[in-house]
Order: C-alpha cells, then sequence, then structure tokens
C-alpha cells in the first residue's frame, strides 16, 4: 500500500460549494482522472447524507470497477448507501424520449425500434448529444419521469474528454436556437437555462500536472469565459523534501561511488524531487487548484475515501 | 523497404483509451520509420500544442508539414469539420448545392463535434493520404473513442445511412416540414415533426435534401474507406498505460478489433514506472544524509516501488490477454515530450525489437 500524503492547500475557497448544485461537471482530458475523482465526490455526498448519482456518457464503466462492481448500460446502480451510477445509453434515453412525447406506448415502440428512425436519429448532427445531456438533466428534477424513479440531490457528470464535453454542454443550447417552437425547443431551452445557472449547476475541471493537461485546462477556462467553479489538480507528487533537502540528496549521490548501495536510493529520491518540483511549476499556473496526491495502488474504496475527504475542501 | 522490422504495416492506425499517448505514439513511430528512409505522413487529432512544439511547429495544420529531421517526415493534423466540408465540398453537383449544405445551421454549429464525424474524417483522411500515393507509409492518431466500434462503424454507419432508402424517404416527402403538422399519415415523419418541431426538423430536412445528390459519391467513399480499414495493409496498433483502469478499456477494445477481423500489429504499453534496487540497509543512507532525510529517501524508494508494482501487475493482465502479440514496453520517461529528441527516445523504445518484446525494461537514464 502506498501512503497519501497529505497535500497543503492553502486556498481559501469562498463561494458556493459544488453539492450545493444540482448538476456537477467534471471536465478534463483523457486520463487525468475524472472517473475517480466523480465517484470520490458522490462518496462525499453520499455521507453528507445526499443521494448522488455519478453519471458516465462513456459505456465504458469505470466507476462501478472502482467499487468492484460490474455496471450494465443504461440501469441505475446503487454502488453505496446513499451513492448511484449510471452509464447512460442514447438508444434508449430516445427511447424514453419518443415515449414522453407520443401518446400510444404501442407507436412510441415501433418508432423506436425502427431502423430507419434509427438511422435518422444517429446521423442527425447534435442529437446524440442532446439526448444524453437531456437524460442528464432529466435525472436532476425531483420530479423524474416515472414516478418509482429515484429522486437525485445531485447528478455528478463524468464528462467526455474535452471536446466532445464542450459539445455535450453546447447541443441544447444550439437546438434551443434553432428550433422555432415545439418540444425539443421547448425542453432545449429549459435544459440550456439549467446549465447556464451556476447556482444550478457547477463545473469542475480535473487537470493533472502536467503542461499538456495544464495548456488545455487554460484553453477550455478560455472557451468558458471564466466559468470554473473548481479546478481538480489530481496526481500530485507530494513535496517530501525541501529545497535544503534536494541539495543535500544531490552532493550525497555525487560523492557516493559507482557501486555503492545507496547510490540508487539517492537517484530515486531525486528523481521524485525533481518530478514534484515540476508539478508545483505546473500548479502555480493553475488558477486556485485543490491539490489531491498521486495514489500509487490501485484505486480501492479506501483511496476514494481519502480522495472524499480532501474534495470536501471544495464540494 | 526498410531495413529494419517496423512496429505495424505500411498504414499504421494506433489506437487506445484516451490519456495514453496515442498521439506521441504515433509521432514516435513515424520518427522511426523516416530515419529508416520512409517517406512518411503522421495524422495527428488534436495534437497538444506541445506535440507541434516538439515537431518544430507552432501548431501542425491540416496540410502535412515537413519535419526538420532525419528523413522525410511530414505531419498534419485532422481537421474533422473541414475534411467533412471537402468531402462534401467534392461531391456537391454546383455551388449552390454546396453552399446549402455548408451553411446548414445544425451541421455548421455541431458537425466538427459530434460522435462519429471525427472518427470518420479520421479514416477518410487516411484514404485520402493513401490514394494519393505521395507516402510510403502513414501513421495515423484516431480519437479517444469509447468504443472501437464507434470508429471502426463510422464508414458503414455513413454508409447504411446513405444507402438511400432513408432519404428517399425523407426526401420524397417533399416540403417536409410544412406537412408534419397536418399529415401524421406517415409514423417517421409525424413522429419526427413531434420531436422536433418546425425550426430543427426544417433544418435537418434541409440538410438531407442539400446532400441529397450526393449519395451515391458518400456511399461509395464510405464503401471504399471501410474496405480500407479491413486491407491487411492496415494495421492497428494498441496504445495502452499499465493503469488498472486502462487495462481493463484496452482489452475490451483489443476484443472488438479481433472480432471485427481487424489486423492486431502490436500493444504498445507506455508510461510503465519501473522498480529499481532494493533500499539499502537504513544505516547506509543514514551515514550518508542523516537519520531524518533517510527517512524520506526510504519512503521515496517505497512509493516507487508500489508504482512499480502496480503497473507490473497492469502489464501482466495485459501480456495475458494478448498473448502471442508483439507487445512494446515504454518505461516512464523523466521529463516531459519537449523536443525532437524526446520523441527520439521513444521511438528507440519501439525500434528495440524483436528484444523488446521480451522486456523487462532497457533502463531508463537516471
Amino acid at each position: 500500500m502506498g501512503t497519501i500524503q497529505p497535500p497543503a492547500n492553502t486556498t481559501e475557497r469562498a463561494g458556493a460549494r459544488l453539492l450545493d448544485r444540482r448538476l456537477v461537471f467534471l471536465l478534463g482530458k483523457g486520463g487525468v482522472g475524472r472517473s475517480t475523482l466523480a465517484a470520490a465526490i458522490g462518496l462525499l455526498a453520499a455521507r453528507r447524507g445526499l443521494r448522488a448519482i455519478v453519471v458516465e456518457v462513456s459505456g465504458r464503466g469505470d466507476v462501478p470497477r472502482l467499487f468492484g462492481r460490474e455496471g450494465e448500460i443504461g440501469a441505475e446502480l446503487e454502488l453505496a448507501p446513499g451513492l448511484w451510477t449510471l452509464d447512460v445509453d442514447p438508444r434508449q434515453a430516445l427511447e424514453e424520449y419518443l415515449r414522453d412525447q407520443l401518446p400510444l406506448r404501442l407507436l412510441a415502440d415501433a418508432i423506436g425500434s425502427s431502423t430507419t428512425f434509427g438511422y435518422v436519429a444517429a446521423a442527425t448532427p447534435g442529437l446524440r448529444e442532446l439526448l444524453t445531456i437531456g437524460k442528464v438533466w432529466e435525472l436532476a428534477q425531483h420530479r423524474r419521469r416515472s414516478a418509482a424513479a429515484q429522486d437525485y440531490d445531485v447528478v455528478l457528470v463524468d464528462a467526455p474528454a474535452t471536446g466532445h464535453a464542450m459539445a455535450l454542454l453546447q447541443a441544447p443550447r444550439t437546438f434551443a436556437d434553432a428550433a422555432a417552437a415545439g418540444p425539443i425547443a421547448r425542453q432545449s431551452r429549459r435544459i440550456a437555462a439549467t446549465l447556464a445557472d451556476r447556482g444550478l449547476t457547477a463545473l469542475a475541471a480535473v487537470v493533472t500536472p502536467e503542461s499538456a493537461a495544464v495548456d488545455e485546462l487554460l484553453a477550455l477556462r478560455r472557451t468558458l469565459d471564466g466559468r470554473l467553479d473548481a479546478v481538480l489538480a489530481n496526481a500530485v507528487v507530494a513535496e517530501r523534501f525541501s529545497a535544503a533537502d534536494a541539495l543535500a540528496l544531490r552532493g550525497a549521490h555525487a560523492r557516493t561511488r559507482l557501486d555503492d548501495p545507496a547510490r540508487e536510493a539517492l537517484a530515486a529520491a531525486i528523481a521524485e524531487e525533481t518530478l514534484a518540483r515540476a508539478h508545483q511549476a505546473q500548479l502555480r499556473r493553475l488558477p486556485s487548484p485543490l491539490v489531491l496526491p498521486l495514489i500509487s495502488t490501485p484505486i480501492a474504496l479506501a483511496e476514494l475515501e481519502t480522495l472524499a475527504e480532501l474534495l470536501a475542501a471544495v464540494a | 523497404m526498410s531495413a529494419e522490422p517496423q512496429l505495424g504495416g505500411r498504414l499504421c492506425i494506433c489506437v487506445g483509451a484516451g490519456g495514453v499517448g496515442k498521439t506521441t505514439v504515433a509521432a514516435a513511430i513515424a520518427c522511426s520509420r523516416a530515419r529508416q528512409g520512409q517517406r512518411v505522413a503522421v495524422v495527428t487529432i488534436d495534437p497538444a500544442p506541445r506535440l507541434a512544439q516538439a515537431l518544430g511547429f507552432d501548431e501542425l495544420s491540416s496540410e502535412p508539414r515537413r519535419v526538420q529531421t532525419a528523413g522525410e517526415l511530414w505531419a498534419m493534423r485532422l481537421d474533422p469539420k473541414r475534411t467533412l466540408d471537402d468531402l462534401i465540398a467534392s461531391l456537391a453537383a454546383d455551388e449552390g448545392v454546396r453552399e446549402r449544405a455548408l451553411s446548414n445551421r445544425i451541421y455548421r454549429e455541431l458537425s466538427g463535434a459530434v460522435a462519429g464525424s471525427q472518427e470518420f474524417s479520421a479514416v477518410a483522411k487516411l484514404y485520402e493520404l493513401d490514394r494519393n500515393g505521395d507516402f510510403d507509409s502513414i501513421v495515423l492518431d484516431t480519437p479517444p473513442s469509447r468504443n472501437a466500434l464507434d470508429f471502426l462503424d463510422a464508414p458503414a454507419r455513413l454508409m447504411r445511412f446513405f444507402d438511400g432508402r432513408t432519404l428517399r424517404l425523407l426526401i420524397s416527402q417533399g416540403g417536409l416540414a410544412s406537412r408534419v403538422a397536418s399529415r401524421a399519415s406517415a409514423p417517421l415523419l409525424g413522429v419526427l415533426g413531434r420531436l422536433t418541431g418546425t425550426g430543427v426538423l426544417r433544418e435537418i430536412t434541409a440538410f438531407f435534401v442539400a446532400i441529397g445528390g450526393m449519395v451515391e459519391g458518400l456511399a461509395a467513399r464510405a464503401a471504399a474507406v471501410e474496405a480500407l480499414l479491413r486491407d491487411p495493409a492496415s494495421t492497428f496498433v494498441v496504445v495502452s498505460s499499465p493503469r488498472a483502469a486502462v487495462v481493463e478499456e484496452t482489452i475490451a477494445f483489443a476484443a472488438q478489433l479481433r472480432e471485427a477481423e481487424l489486423t492486431l500489429a502490436a500493444l504498445v504499453v507506455n508510461r510503465v514506472h519501473e522498480a529499481g534496487a532494493p533500499a539499502p540497509p537504513a544505516g547506509v543512507l543514514e551515514a550518508l544524509v542523516g537519520e531524518r532525510l533517510a527517512a524520506l529517501v526510504g519512503e521515496s524508494v517505497h512509493e516507487r516501488d508500489a508504482r512499480a508494482a502496480a503497473d507490473a501487475a497492469g502489464l501482466a493482465r495485459l501480456r495475458d490477454a494478448f498473448e502471442g502479440l508483439e507487445t512494446v514496453v515504454i518505461p516512464e520517461l523523466a521529463g516531459e515530450l519537449e523536443d525532437l529528441a524526446a520523441l527520439d527516445r521513444l521511438a528507440f523504445y519501439l525500434e528495440r525489437r524483436p528484444g523488446a518484446s521480451t522486456v523487462g525494461s532497457p533502463s531508463v537514464a537516471q
């Protein structure tokens, strides 16, 4: 088991916390740990007595896997008391939407399973995104589509990688603008209004302290006109050594002979210190990041709980 | 063509989960081929600015640009919107049709970003470059697909859609938008009208009407692109990291490729942390740096080993799942990709074959 260093977060945070909102999007580049942090925030929410659902749109089932479970696409699954997860299936979202809009269940089913209709739906630019975000929005409503459905206090969205995420967030606005009247126009406008309302929707970005990821985050922040409610700097190597320590280590390393049994250990420490310093340099480029540690073991419940505690500073 | 065996065939398609360094690996494979004397094009998708800088550009453009390096390496970035625009423009019968399709609001706002368009335009670009015959070999980066089939199905999906049936149905209704309100006799149109409302429906219909005349051309292109993917010259290099979450995704991804009977050329496991010698007895370190610092160094070594052990487990799981497939392990290299030299270092690992498949680990310079 690797040890987790408590990071030094000096940033004081004013303003609303992530979990005060009904919708929280976790944005960021692939591989930075969005699913893990979404799950950790979900655990934190559940621990505060909220009913939370972590939504994936990837079809990968990363979130249930963190809990040692196997998810089924399109099915809401309870992972822990108060914490659910769902991997949105756009096809199913379309069928649900058809049933809402059409008076006859039979007709809805017939249309929904029509291959022609499926092709039109699949080929219409942006429709898949609209249906996905529509499902996310529906989860965040206190009055769900069906009376038997769970009622959630907060919906945490493990958004797709940056480009796709923007398409997702933009889809309702585009459709609302393109549609003069009709159900899509109405619903798109409601969804767009929810997304635009910072009291209802929070946007958090996950980033690793590497130049490419930080570059992308800064570009994302510009795209969003600075609207980011939290910057979560994930997998930051702990600063174990002071500047004086670093000098001492280098000096000792230089003095050891090539076959000295301590030499490689010193080199490992120096490599870690160099990396930690590079991470600090990247962190300085970020606007008030919340620093989260690099976890060296496969993430399990214990690690998620540690992350949840740290995330309490912004969530 | 080349003296040394290369990773993958004439067309090399790098696939894998997001965040594993696919683009960088694609660039390194291309570098290595160029050094071996081939005229190579590398097509990247959404490259980090730093990769462009490493190749010597401020940013990559959608036209191939020559990289100042050994051999003849040309780099470009895929512009999905532009690729689709170009395709539509080239198939449009006249200026008016072209304008109507390209200026369509729904198409304009979303064509570059929707799922499938990146995938399709990536393979469409591969096809175009291959047909032009300007390059000995082409290395293609792919979008971070959730699903291998998204990428592979893109041509087929388009082809099915453009096979004419659906479109004929839509187009034959003429002024579709005006009819839906009054005539719900065709259930499809009734539903579309009901679902979308007039504005969206008008836009969507207008788009499909505009591209109606291009159906045959588009379908033919989609079919040709799919045939190219299935050609034995097209080989897939699966890129993964050893991290547990990614490993499972990689395995599922590769299973889909195999099921689709595509040619897997190699597995590249990127950014693998390596273990080193065990920490020396405490006294040895203490004598050098004192008790406090020795304890910290001990922790540092312990963490390194924990990371290495976790990665070794992921790697073992991958090797197990990919038994029989050539596997290249690239260690976590100190520092970030800053220049061509860094890319060359990466290329070095890709060339250490067949020895590399027995890895262990070419050791990293301290």
